[in-house]
């Protein structure tokens, strides 16, 4: 297996001609490629490839890390541009909430070095908590977003997101979504530049926002747009496609090529920024054509702003506010508008074969953990990452969740109520509760709540892919830094019960919860196991059923354990439970929920530790 | 029988489109690496767009590939697939409405990878929660389709993980990109060691295919369906000694239903019977012995 270091850094591929590359690896090529020498990044899908591929350049060239949230990465990159270099952070959708405090004065204040986040959104919610539109946020901070369409235009449009900073002052959001992030398609690399280095710049007027000077620099901040969409007239981020059509299309992001993929040859305004808009350029191109349809992705955007200056145009009547397009919508929103026909629809074969949810994998130390929550009755605050998957069947273990650390909180809101007849139970993972878990724990202890929190601890950033974490003692990099020691770190918040337990003991995982909630005030509750994937892929001897003790229960499946399927073999009317070995890593929770024992290891148990496996561990 | 005809993008103005479908930590993403770079070698300009995220968690993987002198949209529309290679059976029924009804071909492993999610059912006799569809049923109603056993058959060539090669090799021959350049690009692309076999299951694949267009009798093409026994059906009845019952409450956390509780007395309590699959398990747990599931033998006529 080669290291992070050995690979191949991509800094070296050949300049001058096309490699297929996701957007997401585009936009860190884009970054280097403009000299950026400090990135900070919390990963989150599908954003978390931009930093990854970014971390693989060289060291010399760019100093790359895992901050600890979304608005501490700003808040670094922020540091960089004050000190005169090209700096980026990039997140998902809703990590620019957690850092837009920072990005609503920092707009105010402009940049030094150049400043770009790039936001990516997750139209169609494929792995977030919900599908906000994040170009809103550019006319919130009043901050120019730019919309690339492909890879290359991730590339091309980071670069060019940098001289915008710079030349007008401002941070500058690039804009992608799923789709573009991890979409491969050819880009063209150039050559990295070397942009001066600036330094500081002593300016308290600029520097530090005082209301006196805060007051001063608003105008400035709406006099820059206003040159920005003047500058946008003419330049090449707006690209008119003149075509054969009455009907006018104006486009950004994605949707471009869903509109040229059902209309090549249609007349289309492309637009390389939704924020802000060339408002003379869209009025001719408005008065050019009998009819002008927007299309864009989730909100009407661009769409209000051009029905806000007077102009008649359709959009949102024809494509859908929810949802990821893709080009049948696009289409079929051509057709209801009356410019496509329908096509003839042939009679497509339909199958339903099976429903295949995402699932915790085999072994994952937070199923035993649910599974315990689960046979404890208690109301349970969720929270972000893999571990919400406990919220399906069969674990059917997690009662709410809403947003990066608010389980603690939201369990002492809960609390507070008094309604609750179930104790409280709050349920965070390791890099959730460093991100933004810390401070409501200390509020929960401050305001003398009763609620038990149970640290799920599997030593990495599993949901996004395995990224290391302060509690993980690697940098992104892999060089070795300090290691976060939760026990001291909770204890110093004023928590007097704190127990840490090994997640695949079924007995005294249970047992100890019911401890932890018999404890008065906030107890906290570390289930501590390796992520089994993540960073090193765990496989032990595998566990086996024997089938002749086997009495089809069913308590293993409780686990919604992917190695245990039904064999083709009955008991008294129900299936009996096999193992698949190839997905078993031999982590023994199923053996310790078997009344009957059936399930023991392919090999002398002796040789995995010297734990036979329990039975029925039920206290 | 005349020779399928081959796609070629040099004959046809419209990308093609080729969908690579199966489950999380299959080689899906490998299969369509090494057709975008091949296409890329030959000039042609191609998108890829694939789902990441919750695919390394046993969910659904696909990858959509478009090739031809000029593509926009990186993902196919419905009906519009030329090519369906599907590494997982159950995967591949999943995305079948995405085929070109007309001329569309269907290429699937018949491995199936069974989720927990379909074994979920307590009830007596439950069924299994997978299609039960047979190739048969699927060669009705496409313009040509393969099934073949192309994990078993990797598995006799010495490795399980190139199953997915050897379905690039029945991809090949739907294509006219010369053999040559496919194995080139195999042999760049898959772990030093593992090159020699999965040149030979790519060959294996290509052959598979062709002799089967030509009616030859051919290895790992058989199916075994999924078949469901006839179990009895008997009702069971949940049957609560309360004078035995000493409230411990292991029998209410452990139910998988939730449909026992502890009433105002602290004894159990079948609070939902319409819930209870009758699976024994409260009956097992019981250290008092105060619970039984009793056959219903006549059911009782009101």
């Amino acid at each position: 297996m080669t290291t992070k270091a050995e690979q191949a850094s991509p800094s070296a591929i050949k300049t001058g001609i096309t490699h297929q590359m996701t957007g997401n690896e585009a936009f860190a090529r884009g970054a280097w490629e403009a000299g950026v020498k400090v990135a900070a990044a919390y990963p989150g899908t599908p954003s978390t490839e931009i930093m990854e591929s970014l971390a693989r350049y060289p060291v010399g060239d760019v100093h790359a890390q895992w901050s600890t949230n979304e608005k501490v990465a700003l808040d670094v990159a922020i540091g960089g541009s004050f000190a005169g270099v090209r700096s980026v952070t990039m997140m998902k959708h809703v990590g620019l909430n957690v850092a837009s405090d920072a990005l609503m004065s920092y707009s105010y204040i402009g940049v030094n070095g150049g400043l770009v986040l790039i936001i990516c959104d997750d139209p169609g919610i494929h792995s977030s908590q919900n599908e906000q539109d994040s170009r809103l946020f550019g006319r919130f901070a009043q901050v120019p977003v730019l919309e690339p369409s492909d890879s290359q235009e991730a590339l091309d449009y980071t670069r060019i997101a940098f001289d915008l900073s710079e030349r007008f002052d401002t941070p500058v959001i690039v804009r992608s979504t799923t789709r573009i992030s991890h979409t491969r398609s050819p880009v063209l690399v150039s050559e990295r530049e070397t942009p001066e280095d600036r330094g500081f710049i002593s300016d308290v007027t600029k520097n530090v926002m005082v209301p006196g000077h805060a007051r001063r620099r608003h105008p400035m901040v709406i006099e820059r747009l206003e040159r920005l969409a003047q500058e946008l007239e003419t330049s090449d981020l707006t690209r008119l496609e003149p075509g054969s059509s009455k009907v006018g299309i104006i486009t950004a992001s994605m949707c471009y090529v869903y509109v040229k993929e059902n209309l090549p040859e249609a007349s289309v305004l492309k637009l390389g920024l939704s924020f802000p808009l060339p408002k003379k350029m869209i009025q001719d191109f408005c008065a050019r054509h009998d009819r002008v349809i927007v299309v864009e992705e989730l909100e009407p955007v661009i769409e209000n702003e051009l029905k806000s200056w007077g102009l008649k145009v359709e959009g949102k009547e024809y494509f859908p506010r929810t949802g990821e397009l893709s080009p049948e919508q696009v289409r079929i929103g051509f057709e209801q508008a009356g410019i496509l026909t329908p096509e003839e629809s042939a009679i497509v074969p339909q199958f339903e074969p099976l429903i295949r949810p995402p699932l915790l994998c085999a072994g994952c130390p937070h199923a035993m953990s649910y599974n315990a929550i689960r046979s404890l009755d208690v109301r349970v605050a969720g929270d972000i990452g893999c571990y919400t998957l406990a919220v399906g069947d069969p674990l059917t273990a997690i009662d709410t969740t809403v947003a990066m650390g608010s389980s603690i909180a939201n369990a002492m809101g809960m609390y507070l109520a008094g309604t609750e007849t179930k104790p409280i139970v709050a349920t965070i993972g390791d890099s959730t509760f460093i991100h933004s878990g810390i401070p409501p724990l200390i509020n929960a202890v401050y305001n003398q709540a009763d609620i038990t929190v149970i640290l799920l601890d599997n030593h990495i950033t599993a949901m996004t892919g395995g990224q290391d974490n302060p509690s993980t003692g690697k940098t992104i990099r892999g060089e070795a830094t300090h290691e976060v020691n939760f026990e001291d770190m909770i204890r110093a918040c004023g928590v007097d019960w704190v127990e840490r337990v090994d997640s695949y003991d079924a007995a005294t995982m249970i047992q100890t919860m019911r401890e932890g909630i018999a404890h008065r005030g906030v107890s906290v509750l570390i289930a501590d196991r390796p992520c089994v994937i993540d960073p090193v892929r765990i496989k032990g001897p595998t566990m086996q059923v024997d089938e002749k003790d086997c009495n089809a229960c069913q308590s293993c499946m409780n686990l919604g354990c992917p190695a245990l399927i039904w064999s083709d073999e009955w008991f008294e009317g129900r299936h009996i439970v096999k193992i698949d070995p190839s997905a078993c890593i031999g982590c023994s929770v199923c053996a310790q929920f078997c009344p009957t024992g059936a399930i023991q290891p392919t090999v002398n148990p002796d040789m995995i530790g010297g734990t036979r496996a329990k039975t029925c561990t039920t206290v | 029988m005349t020779e399928p005809k081959k796609l070629d993008p040099k004959d046809i103005t419209e990308p093609i489109n080729i969908l690579i479908v199966g489950v999380g930590g299959q080689g899906v993403i490998m299969v369509s690496k090494v057709l975008a770079q091949i296409c890329q070698n030959l000039g042609y300009q191609v998108k890829q767009s694939e789902v990441h995220g919750m695919a390394k968690r046993g969910g659904v993987v696909f990858s959509h590939v478009r090739f031809g002198t000029q593509v926009w949209s990186p993902t196919i529309p419905v009906g519009k697939v030329d090519v369906l290679i599907a590494l997982e059976w159950a995967e591949g029924l999943r995305w079948m409405n995405y085929l070109r009804p007309d001329s569309g071909v269907f290429i699937a492993d018949t491995k199936r990878i069974v989720p927990p999610f379909a074994c979920r059912s307590r009830v007596l006799g439950a069924d299994i929660g997978y299609s039960k569809d047979t190739p048969a049923d699927i060669r009705e109603k496409v313009a040509e389709a393969f099934a073949l056993d192309a994990t078993e058959m990797a598995t006799k060539a010495g490795n399980e993980r190139a199953a997915n090669t050897l379905l690039l090799g029945a991809l090949s021959t739907t294509l006219t990109f010369p053999t040559e350049e496919w194995r080139n690009v195999i042999a760049k692309m898959v772990p030093p060691k593992t090159i020699d076999v999965n040149l030979a299951v790519f060959d294996q694949g290509r052959n598979w295919i062709e002799r089967s267009r030509h009616g030859e009798p051919v290895e790992g093409g058989a199916f075994v369906p999924l078949v469901q026994p006839e179990v009895s059906r008997e009702r069971t009845e949940l049957v609560i000694t309360p004078e035995w019952c000493k409230g411990c409450d292991i029998c209410v956390k452990m139910c998988p239903e939730h449909c026992l509780i502890l009433n105002k007395d602290q004894i159990v309590e079948l609070a939902e019977p319409e819930k209870c699959t009758g699976c024994h398990i409260c009956e097992w747990l019981c250290p008092d012995f105060a619970i039984s599931l009793n056959p219903i033998t006549q059911e009782v006529s009101l």
